[in-house]
């Protein structure tokens, strides 16, 4: 009965799930840097080339968050169910934040905005704090579980057919009383603040932002490291959520992710990797005067360390949306799945992601070779300007 | 936790839904049609050297560009409403409805986004040929979001290449081609573009108009209604022959929608169509009072797009409740149709049989089991009526329906004219002078959106109550989470949007009046 094409499109699948979610996180360094546009730019100028500066990229960071929607629907469609239609203020608060942002760099300077320069700031602002925080509280529930229940044959009771059924009236908002889960959102923030710190001083040339975003980048190390690490040690202690493989049934096993890790070697080294990346893409630029080149470093670095930690939710029998209200009911990526044929198809059309990747590469080198400097934004008017 | 359903649930759902799509649907035709016009207008710049054109080019991009961000941000949260508001529909068809949503992700967005940035941050950074290329990209890019969307919601009004897997609990997908290649998706493909080019082209005509009257940018607005009316005239041709290949697959999958659009209750051989009517609010499906109070209509017309046949019988909306009549499936097999009683005994019976399969499985009691899938197999066709209990439920909405049809397709005959008279005036060179028609023209625009909206009531109103025709309805889709959460964010969506749309419509009323830009 053991079909381990399936088996392999579903790890596969969990793999691209999750590289998707993981360039999500490094890409919000856009939202990082919107919550910073205040305290690095004290004049209208400065403010403005800061926005400009993250305008040219906002829309990747809002592509692939679609992206990995779409995505994590098609191939694991009962986390969509039951997560999206359950946790449901955590979602919709998260999906305003981006209906916010998505108008607010085009509409800021334009003439006759109705709604004011200052409101289209707050609403970036508002998009880069609530956005960050609340994705990575609720990728915490990937580890603490969440309050659902799933029950397939519901759909045969015409009464009530709901199959996943949410079971606190907060609908999510729950998942903030586990500070673990907080403390990922808290690290995802800061995050997004270090890395926008580094793309500013990799991509801007400005003499009064620079030093500041210097500075900032060491101010917001100190609290992303204190709640990355507390999330890290606490996950490799805590209780996890295991599956046996044999009966597909739930139970808690002590230490599962720090079982996870040793047990997955590859996956060790890519998070470990990933880490020392980060930190080295800091250190460079805070120790050596004019390295520009951090985010580099810190952006693959991101990416390896966030796949790392989905791999370690999903893999090696882990159920990856646990819950805490009846184990049984808790999402592995085998049950919450597409169909093989369905995941088939889908493995066809990923192999246009490298073609993706080399258009956006070429694309964007073709138009953005040089710093972005004040002088640029008052004198060439060909230029499209936020 | 909540155990009976609370009607006003769904309700509010769809509302949230109707909403968010139909303001999702006033910026998404301006882009799909002006992405075109403009590539056009560039075209005719690289090709010409002139930048006159250049500037035509630049001024509507920058109108596209005001758009296109609204467009985006009230694009987002449609794709996560399946899973935050239709929960159990997601689960149900999310084997075969995430696909198209993902592919859209990877292959049209992406594109969208990427050429976007050249075309905006480009102009002077690469070459003229490298430019004009990413303006005809992010053309193609837009329609390709369109068509993957539109597939999926052709797959919504007609599913094939898919089974239920009585396991799962959901169906799956078995053929891919068999639901990227409907019939129905690629007409509402071709329908729906084609209405997103006509809106653009009016909208480019009437601010031209508009210049017009104001005696601005005399040679620059000519020759923005030259482009436009030549891209909106023909347009609209292929706009008609669509409209009229989406009522001929309304009337072969969807009967009950096409009734409803014309206000037919009792079904007849040699049908018309009613070119313009007003309906009797009192008539219920069941009673012998007329349809319309009045009605002007075409002989045979009805029988004749919807069959191909100008005396076929079209069935009436009582003819489909109550069944009785014979018809012609695909295969070309005469059956008689059931009635909706019978059609609901056999979908609660397909329910039963799930249930029954699902136990005898545990039980391991293999016979029954295999009694079980044998009966819900054979009554899958109609296992959405085991939702329902009353045989009128399967009547959409009639007043709403039929008059956003007609309204639509008296104003695809409107815009055509617009069109033509444009091209009239601007050959005799005197649209200048012509100010009624400039005043006309200008109007339109707003019909264009009205028509563009109709369009897409006819559409999903006409299929109530099925989300999935005939499989699921709409109650058994939602999400089952407080109806006050859901209100609550109906109205923060309304007053966002609302908020959004009125400082859209500053910022593009505003780079109107400042008109072109000199080089
Ligand atoms: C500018 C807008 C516009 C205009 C002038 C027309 N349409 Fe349309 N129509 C649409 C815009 C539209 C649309 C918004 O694109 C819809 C909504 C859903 C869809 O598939 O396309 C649509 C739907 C739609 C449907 C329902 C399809 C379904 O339920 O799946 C039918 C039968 C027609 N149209 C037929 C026509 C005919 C016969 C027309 C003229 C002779 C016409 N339309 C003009
Ligand atoms: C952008 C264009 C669209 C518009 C303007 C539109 C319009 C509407 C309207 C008016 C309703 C409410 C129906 C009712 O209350 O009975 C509705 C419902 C719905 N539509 Fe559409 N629709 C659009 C596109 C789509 C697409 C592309 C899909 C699927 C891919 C879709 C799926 C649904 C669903 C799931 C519902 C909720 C169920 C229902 O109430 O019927 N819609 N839509
Ligand atoms: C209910 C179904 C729909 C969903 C879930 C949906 C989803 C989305 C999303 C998420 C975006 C933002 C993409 C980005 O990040 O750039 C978007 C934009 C867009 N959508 Fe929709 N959409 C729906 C209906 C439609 C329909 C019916 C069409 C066309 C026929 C359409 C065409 C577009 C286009 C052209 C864009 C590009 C941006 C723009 O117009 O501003 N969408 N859509």
């Amino acid at each position: 009965m053991i079909d381990s094409t399936y088996i392999l499109l579903q790890h596969y699948w969990w793999v691209i799930v999750s590289l998707l979610g993981a360039i999500l996180v490094f890409l919000m360094f856009v939202q990082g840097g919107q919550t910073l546009i205040y305290s690095l730019g004290k004049t209208e100028d400065k403010r403005k080339i800061l926005v400009n500066a993250l305008g040219r990229k906002w829309e990747f960071t809002f592509t692939t968050l679609v992206t990995f929607g779409g995505a994590f629907f098609a191939s694991f469609p009962l986390f969509y169910s039951t997560s999206f239609g359950g946790a449901y203020w955590v979602w919709m608060t998260i999906l305003f934040a981006f209906v916010l942002q998505a108008v607010s760099y085009e509409f800021r300077t334009k003439p006759h905005n109705v709604l004011g320069k200052k409101t289209f700031e707050a609403f970036l602002f508002i998009n880069g704090l609530l956005g960050t925080v609340l994705i990575g509280t609720a990728v915490g529930t990937f580890f603490n579980g969440a309050e659902f229940t799933v029950n397939k044959m519901n759909l045969t009771n015409p009464d009530n057919p709901v199959i996943s059924q949410w079971q606190t009236s907060w609908y999510g908002l729950e998942a903030v009383l586990t500070f673990h889960n907080v403390a990922l959102g808290l690290a995802v923030f800061f995050l997004s603040r270090v890395l926008a710190n580094l793309y500013f001083i990799n991509s801007i040339d400005d003499e009064i932002i620079i030093p500041k975003a210097k500075k900032s980048l060491l101010v917001n190390t100190i609290p992303f490291l204190v709640f990355f690490l507390y999330f890290v040690i606490y996950l490799l202690v805590k209780d996890g959520f295991a599956v046996n493989p044999e009966t597909s049934e739930v139970y808690m096993e002590k230490f599962k992710y720090l079982h996870n890790f040793l047990q997955m070697p590859l996956v060790l080294i890519v998070f470990l990797v990933g880490v020392l990346a980060v930190l080295y893409g800091i250190g460079i630029t805070i120790f050596c005067k004019i390295s520009t080149k951090g985010i580099w470093f810190a952006g693959a670095g991101t990416i390896l360390t966030v796949l790392g930690l989905l791999m370690v939710a999903g893999f090696n029998n882990t159920a990856y949306y646990p819950s805490n209200f009846d184990l049984q009911s808790s999402l592995t990526i085998f049950n919450s799945s597409s169909s093989k044929f369905t995941l088939k198809v889908m493995a066809v059309v990923s192999i246009m992601v490298p073609f993706v990747i080399a258009y956006i590469w070429y694309a964007w080198k073709s138009i953005n070779n040089k710093q972005l400097t004040q002088k640029e934004l008052e004198e060439d008017d060909s230029l499209h300007v936020y | 936790m909540i155990e009976n359903f609370d009607l006003s649930l769904v309700d509010w759902s769809r509302g949230q839904f109707a909403l968010t799509a139909m303001y999702h649907w006033l910026f998404v035709p301006l882009t799909l049609g002006l992405a075109f016009i403009v590539a056009i207008m560039e075209t005719i710049y690289v090709r010409t050297g002139n930048p006159e054109w250049k500037r035509i080019t630049k001024f509507w991009m920058t109108l596209f560009g005001i758009n296109f961000a609204i467009g985006v941000s009230t694009g987002i949260i449609l794709e996560f409403e399946f899973g935050t508001n239709w929960s159990n529909y997601s689960w149900f068809v999310g084997d075969i409805f995430g696909a198209p949503l993902a592919i859209e992700g990877i292959m049209a967005f992406f594109m969208e986004s990427t050429f976007i940035a050249v075309m905006f941050f480009g102009w002077n950074k690469v070459s003229k040929k490298f430019h004009l290329l990413s303006s005809w990209l992010t053309a193609f890019g837009a329609n390709l979001s369109a068509l993957w969307i539109l597939i999926a919601n052709g797959w919504m009004q007609f599913p094939v290449g898919m089974k239920f897997n009585p396991d799962t609990a959901r169906n799956e997908m078995m053929n891919f081609w068999d639901v990227a290649l409907s019939p129905v998706a690629i007409n509402k493909f071709l329908h729906t573009i084609t209405s997103a080019y006509v809106l653009a082209a009016i909208f480019v005509v009437g601010i031209s108009a508009w210049f017009l009257l104001r005696k601005r940018h005399i040679l620059f607005s000519k020759r923005s209604i030259i482009v436009a009316s030549v891209f909106g005239l023909t347009s609209s041709l292929y706009l008609v022959w669509s409209g009229d290949g989406s009522a001929y697959q309304v009337a072969q999958k969807q009967p009950m929608k096409l009734a409803v659009m014309e206000g037919l209750y009792e079904g007849k051989e040699g049908a018309g169509i009613i070119v313009f009517g007003v309906l009797n609010n009192d008539k219920e499906y069941n009673d012998d009072q007329e349809a319309h109070h009045f009605k002007v209509e075409i002989p045979k017309l009805l029988s004749f797009l919807g069959y191909r046949n100008a005396d076929a019988f079209v069935p009436g909306i009582k003819d489909i409740v109550e069944g009785g009549y014979t018809y012609v499936d695909e295969n070309g097999q005469t059956h008689t149709a059931l009635s909706a009683e019978e059609k609901m005994k056999r979908g609660k019976m397909a329910l039963n049989s799930l249930a029954a399969y699902k136990q005898a499985k545990a039980d391991g009691a293999d016979s029954l089991q295999h009694a079980s899938l044998q009966s819900l197999e054979e009554n899958f066709q109609y296992f959405g009526y085991g939702f329902l209990n009353d045989p009128a439920s399967i009547i959409p909405n009639v007043p709403m329906t039929f008059y956003s049809f007609h309204i639509m397709v008296a104003l695809a005959f409107w815009f055509m004219l617009v069109f033509i008279v444009a091209l009239y005036f601007v050959y005799k060179n005197q649209i200048e002078k012509q100010k009624w028609f400039l005043r006309l023209a200008f109007v339109t625009i707003p019909l264009a959106f009205v028509a563009s909206q109709c369009g897409w009531i006819v559409a999903e109103l006409g299929r109530q109550p099925w989300v999935i025709q005939d499989i699921m309805p709409t109650v058994a889709a939602v999400s089952q989470i407080d109806t006050m959460a859901v209100k609550v964010t109906f109205f923060l969506f309304l007053i966002v949007f609302t908020a959004l749309l009125v400082a859209e419509i500053g910022i593009m009323r505003k780079q109107i009046q400042i008109g072109p830009k000199d080089e």
